[in-house]
């Protein structure tokens, strides 16, 4: 079994080890992230969409989560409609689908005529034959523009995520704990 | 074309293992460590912790985030989750199982050293004095051939090796144990103990397979939150990192990976003289002899190796004169509510991963009460926290917020750890419309007969999750929240979960006194076939409110000793 000790993998987590401080197996599993980290970076060249169809799902993720597409949104669409045919046909469907409703098409729009657009899609009770499709559509494009920017750095930094970095010993701050508890039930 | 030949070895095995799970694993260091020579059989391959482990990664390490590279996780067709241990599937190419007309069953197989205990809740729960005699306590089911008295001792001894969180607290349903310090609870807990304590339920230190002291050579907990990808340090407990692999190094111990076991060989006198299992890389079939067999490959898969071993002195399969092969099915009783909590509104962030799961727990509380609603009972799993997300994390917040822009983004940073989920886990009653059986029109690709499951909850199962949704919306409410809907809608839409989906299948080929009605005695060896046990959840008589994995780890080490015993004495 591997002989990696506590305050190893807490430097590990933080990725600023210097490997020559790490047991074999820790050391291995450093590489392993930094490599995968590696594969994710540098300049990306869209593997489904065309250029045009590209450049609307960046901004229509954008237009949902701002900050969307500096997370990498449209990369992120991109590679998974590469490796799924079934998922690339709902982003090309759909973006044909607003491409119609605005003219000259939905990116380059302008912005009263994209909101409009925006502002029927992006509620299921307006739900109709006409709009159906649309609003299906606009529910995958919101779900994959949330997931982009939330499981990105600058997402998580913005919700506050604290963790990863592990802990020798599991404390939750008195603030907090106070905090909740004034604002409960239980609080008086 | 060639006829294959079957590749039989020369040499004759002392023991061999089929599964290396909590009931292999356990074996295999029991045996190693009293000095008796073991052959483990996996069907899964290898594994190796620091390479195939992905704790600790951002999601935004890899291009897809974590949703497969296919977009598998937006299809339901990623099982369990991109970082989280390679371990297994509902469902595994070229190796399908069959329902039953009616019948909705999911069945999670692993294969890889340690199985499911890679990734597992690491929630350790002893059986209660009177969960071992439930047709005596209430006319249900079957008494154990054992009791408390009897695993006790085992219990002691598995706690105090892999490691068990927890606080003293005299709970007739949470027998105490060898307990290691529990971790703070999160503020999220704190309240739902606080409503618990208005309600009159207990509320308690979370007992989990997690070391938070330096034990045996292993590290304490670095709460990371992330046991389910997997320990680097081994500091939760997983068959394969605690037991087969360090036990490995007695020189006691040969793994044979990838090796799907396809039948037990029987000899003139009906004991198990060989295991026939295919070689997956080559497909090819090889036998190896041995003199006493440990079947632990997952109750069904047990009792679907017992039921396609069949000479012709076994007709019904392998040590199933009594019939009981495949019967008594049960899952654990799963339903879960999530809550958002107004008093987490805006809480100032801090880090609260943890361990992989909750610092408290519910155990259950109406196990004296008369006149129930319902038979048995349940305890209550909580969830909740700063979480790191994921993808999925906020598609309940997209669909319940709709819209878009920065008013959308606002709504979803003010849904983030505000939900409680609070998740019930209970026992199912035996019956009659829940079993599994060979499906005869059905191979897998190696050419195994398949099982083909029945199953059926009855009306007690039924309202005891009405109750569990009952009592879920009082603590939700009692906390000053609301409540949001079901916490797994897909699984559990129907008011309960799908039969399967909490894995904690066991009982099919269980353990008793009287052979007539049960395939094992009371040491989990079969009554017809000497050399032959069983060390998984297939031998439970009941399936208490409590997750198996705890038993089956003591139970398990109860049949190695026993076995190395009668070894000793000659007797097997």
């Amino acid at each position: 079994m591997s002989e990696v000790s506590r305050r190893d993998v807490l430097r590990n987590i933080a990725l600023s080890a210097t490997l020559g401080g790490l047991s074999a197996d820790a050391a291995q599993h450093v590489h392993h992230a930094a490599a995968e980290e590696k594969k994710a970076s540098g300049v990306y060249k869209p593997k489904a969409f065309n250029g045009h169809e590209y450049r609307t799902v960046g901004a229509l993720s954008e237009m949902i989560i701002p900050g969307a597409k500096a997370a990498g949104a449209a990369e992120f669409i991109d590679l998974l409609a590469s490796g799924n045919p079934e998922f690339l046909a709902i982003f090309t469907g759909g973006i044909a689908w607003m491409d119609r409703r605005v003219t000259p098409n939905f990116v380059d729009a302008g912005k009263a005529e994209q909101t409009a657009l925006l502002d029927q899609i992006a509620y299921r009770k307006n739900d109709s034959p006409e709009l159906g499709a649309g609003i299906r559509f606009f529910e995958w494009a919101r779900k994959m523009a949330a997931d982009a920017y939330y499981t990105s750095k600058a997402g998580m930094e913005e919700l506050g995520y604290k963790g990863n970095v592990g802990m020798t010993e599991f404390k939750i701050p008195q603030e907090a704990i106070d905090w909740a508890v004034k604002r409960s039930p239980f609080g008086g | 074309m060639a006829v294959m030949q079957t590749v039989r070895s020369a040499k004759v095995h002392d023991v061999v293992v089929i599964g290396s799970g909590a009931g292999g694993g356990t074996v295999v260091q029991v045996l190693a460590k009293l000095g008796v020579n073991v052959t483990l059989i996996e069907a899964g391959p290898m594994l190796n912790p620091a390479k195939d482990f992905k704790e600790h990664m951002w999601p935004w390490q890899v291009g897809h985030r974590g949703a497969g590279e296919h977009a598998e996780q937006y299809f339901d067709r990623q099982q369990w989750g991109y970082f989280n241990a390679p371990n297994g599937y509902w469902d595994i190419e070229g190796e399908p199982y069959t329902t039953a007309p009616g019948t909705e069953f999911r069945w999670f197989r692993s294969r890889i050293l340690g199985g499911r205990t890679n990734h597992y809740g690491r929630i350790s729960l002893r059986f209660s004095d009177y969960d071992f005699k439930p047709y005596s306590s209430d006319g249900l089911g079957t008494d154990w051939p054992i009791g408390y008295e009897d695993l006790a001792p085992y219990y002691d001894k598995a706690e105090a090796f892999i490691g068990v969180t927890g606080t003293k607290e005299g709970i007739q349903s949470a027998p105490d144990g060898v307990f290691q310090p529990p971790a703070a609870p999160r503020v999220h807990e704190i309240l739902v103990k606080k409503a618990c304590d208005k309600l009159r339920i207990p509320c308690i230190p979370s007992r989990m397979a997690i070391i938070t002291k330096p034990t045996n050579g292993r590290v304490a907990c670095h709460y990371c939150g992330q046991c389910g990808r997997g320990c680097v340090t081994a500091s939760n407990y997983s068959s394969s990192q605690v037991q087969i692999l360090p036990a490995m190094k007695t020189g006691r111990v040969e793994v044979i990976a990838n090796a799907m076991a396809r039948e037990l060989i029987t000899d003139s006198r009906g004991k198990v003289s060989a295991v026939s299992y295919i070689d997956k890389a080559t497909r090819t079939e090889k036998q190896i002899r041995c003199r006493t067999v440990v079947v632990a490959a997952s109750a069904c898969e047990s009792a679907r190796l017992l039921l396609n071993s069949k000479p012709a002195r076994h007709g019904n399969g392998l040590a199933n004169g009594s019939g009981v092969v495949g019967k008594y099915l049960t899952d654990s009783v799963g339903f879960g509510l999530s809550g958002r909590i107004p008093a987490l509104e805006g809480l100032p962030r801090h880090d609260s991963d943890g361990f992989g799961g909750m610092h408290m727990y519910i155990p259950w509380w109406e196990f004296d009460k008369k006149n129930k609603a319902f038979p048995r009972g349940y305890h209550v799993e909580i969830g909740g926290g700063f979480r790191m997300p994921q993808v999925g994390s906020f598609h309940g917040s997209c669909r319940r917020h709709e819209g878009y822009g920065a008013a959308l983004k606002t709504k979803i940073k003010g849904d983030y750890g505000v939900t409680v989920n609070l998740a019930g886990r209970g026992e199912m009653v035996p019956n009659a419309h829940t079993y599994c059986e060979i499906d005869p029109q059905v191979v897998d690709r190696f050419g195994i007969p398949v099982l083909r499951f029945h199953y059926r909850w009855s009306q007690s199962e039924m309202d005891q999750a009405r109750h569990m949704r009952e009592t879920f919306q009082e603590i939700i409410q009692t906390m000053g929240g609301t409540v949001l809907g079901l916490a797994n809608p897909e699984r559990e839409g129907g008011g309960i979960s799908v039969g399967g989906t909490i894995i904690h299948e066991l009982g099919t080929v269980r353990m008793g006194d009287d052979p007539k009605s049960s395939a094992l005695n009371r040491y989990c060896q079969a009554h017809e076939v000497k050399n032959l046990f069983v060390a998984d959840a297939a031998p439970f008589v009941s399936n208490p409110e409590k997750n198996p994995t705890l038993t089956i780890t003591a139970l398990a080490w109860r049949t190695a000793e026993y076995l190395a015993e009668e070894m000793r004495k000659g007797n097997v």
